[in-house]
């Protein structure tokens, strides 16, 4: 099995990185690609960019960010929100995305998990799920909707989703720990792996979801101190999770 | 003229394995021209995608027959991912597709574990951990370095595969890059 993953999210609007990164020691903290790099070399495992605007006109703002961050990225990485199509799938891998991730329009149009899976592997396609009380939901997490949670995901791997990204609702910015009941459920449901997702304000809620999940997503854990991440990955591993061993810089 | 020549097969994530290769002061073009194929210094396969639509692809532009004579000419060249699983003789992939044919060796589904095998995972015998994102991998006897008992890379003859992608893989994927390129 591959070894457990630490995922920093960052959310970016109109090409900004927006929500909590405070930290003095980057020249630019809303510059998306600056921020990804100080993450790489910290020993992020991969990350995720959640396009949080999302309209037309930051579509082409986004890719130009996809672009400049992958000429200087070499881990992972993947793209959401503002994914509607194929044609937005491929505009964003062939800027240099690893993968993208649905959301609300997976569930509008189910196909299309099966669309970009078809072209570019089911590696390439995250869905994300946000749960709460037992359905999901859109809008962020507003808006609940009538689809039970654990069938979606069973549908979504079925039809070619490569991995699942499950956002707690009720855990996400609270910083209380993870939601594992609902992570071990999901992942119990399905055979492709699953990224927890809300909750994180310690290792040991991070150690903790990652004994059940594939890998763990973090967002203000580390955007409150970004040169934090070496030594929340040391911490982690004390607790006996395996993650990938960080060559000397060179 | 560019050092190293990527291949285009009409799909995938060509511009990583590019920015990887400009990290390491290389220039690289991509190109899917049988001539660019048979002249490069260096080739790379890249790999995202499916194996059927690459074949095709490769078939018809001409690419797979430069490939071939590239190979017979004992030129060196990188498949990385997909396109590792292409120089198999066959893949299993979208019902059943034959490859080029460069090493002995069949490509398979993924059995065990969680599917597809997505992250970082150790390899045997270079003690260093790759990023891995796949659901098929090679069964074949020219497999020189495996990872959780999966082939992780093959070497027959100038063409070397790899399963993992060493764009994605940080600074030890940048370390193999840099071997790969100074041996070529």
């Amino acid at each position: 099995m591959p070894l457990a993953r630490l995922i920093p999210c960052l959310d970016v609007s109109h090409g900004r990185v927006v929500k909590g990164v405070s930290f003095v020691g980057l020249r630019d903290v809303g510059d998306p690609v600056e921020l990804a790099k100080f993450y790489s070399d910290g020993g992020a495992d991969e990350l995720v960019f959640l396009d949080i605007s999302a309209t037309p006109d930051d579509a082409v703002t986004m890719t130009a960010v996809v672009a400049q961050v992958a000429d200087v990225l070499e881990i992972p990485f993947t793209v959401g929100g503002g994914v509607r199509s194929v044609a937005d799938a491929t505009r964003i891998i062939e800027s240099g995305a690893d993968r993208v991730s649905l959301n609300s329009a997976a569930l509008a149009d189910p196909a299309l998990i099966t669309a970009i899976a078809d072209r570019y592997g089911s590696q390439a396609v995250v869905v994300a799920i946000d749960a709460g009380d037992g359905v999901v939901h859109t809008h962020g997490g507003r808006v609940a909707t009538a689809t039970p949670t654990i069938p979606w995901a069973v549908e979504a791997a079925e039809r070619g989703a490569g991995e699942i990204l499950l956002t707690s609702i009720r855990c996400d910015g609270q910083r209380m720990g993870f939601d594992l009941d609902l992570t071990r459920a999901v992942r119990d449901a399905v055979s492709i792996p699953v990224i927890a997702s809300g909750g994180a304000g310690s290792a040991a809620h991070v150690a903790a979801a990652l004994r059940v999940a594939d890998a763990a997503l973090v967002a203000s854990i580390v955007h409150e101190n970004p040169a934090g991440l070496p030594g929340l990955r040391r911490e982690i591993e004390s607790l006996g999770i395996k993650l990938r061993p960080l060559k000397e810089r060179r | 003229m560019s050092d190293v020549i990527v291949v285009d097969y009409g799909a995938g994530n060509t511009r990583s394995v590019c920015a990887a290769l400009t990290h390491l002061g290389h220039t690289s073009a991509v190109s899917g021209d049988p001539r660019d194929i048979a002249n490069a210094e260096l080739l790379i396969l890249p790999g995202v995608g499916s194996a059927r639509s690459a074949m095709e692809h490769l078939t018809l532009t001409g690419a797979a027959a430069a490939l071939r004579a590239r190979f017979d000419e004992q030129r060196p060249m990188l498949g990385i991912c997909l396109g590792m699983q292409l120089a198999m003789q066959s893949s299993e992939e979208d019902g059943g597709v034959e490859g080029l044919g460069l090493l002995e060796g069949h490509v398979r589904r993924l059995t065990t574990g969680r599917v597809p095998r997505l992250g970082w995972a150790m390899v045997d015998p270079w003690d260093d951990a790759y990023y891995f994102a796949h659901s098929y991998a090679c069964e074949s006897s020219d497999a020189i370095a495996t990872s959780d008992s999966i082939t992780a890379a093959v070497q027959h003859g100038s063409f070397l595969g790899v399963q993992f992608h060493p764009e994605k893989s940080g600074d030890a994927g940048l370390s193999f890059l840099d071997q790969c390129l100074s041996r070529a």
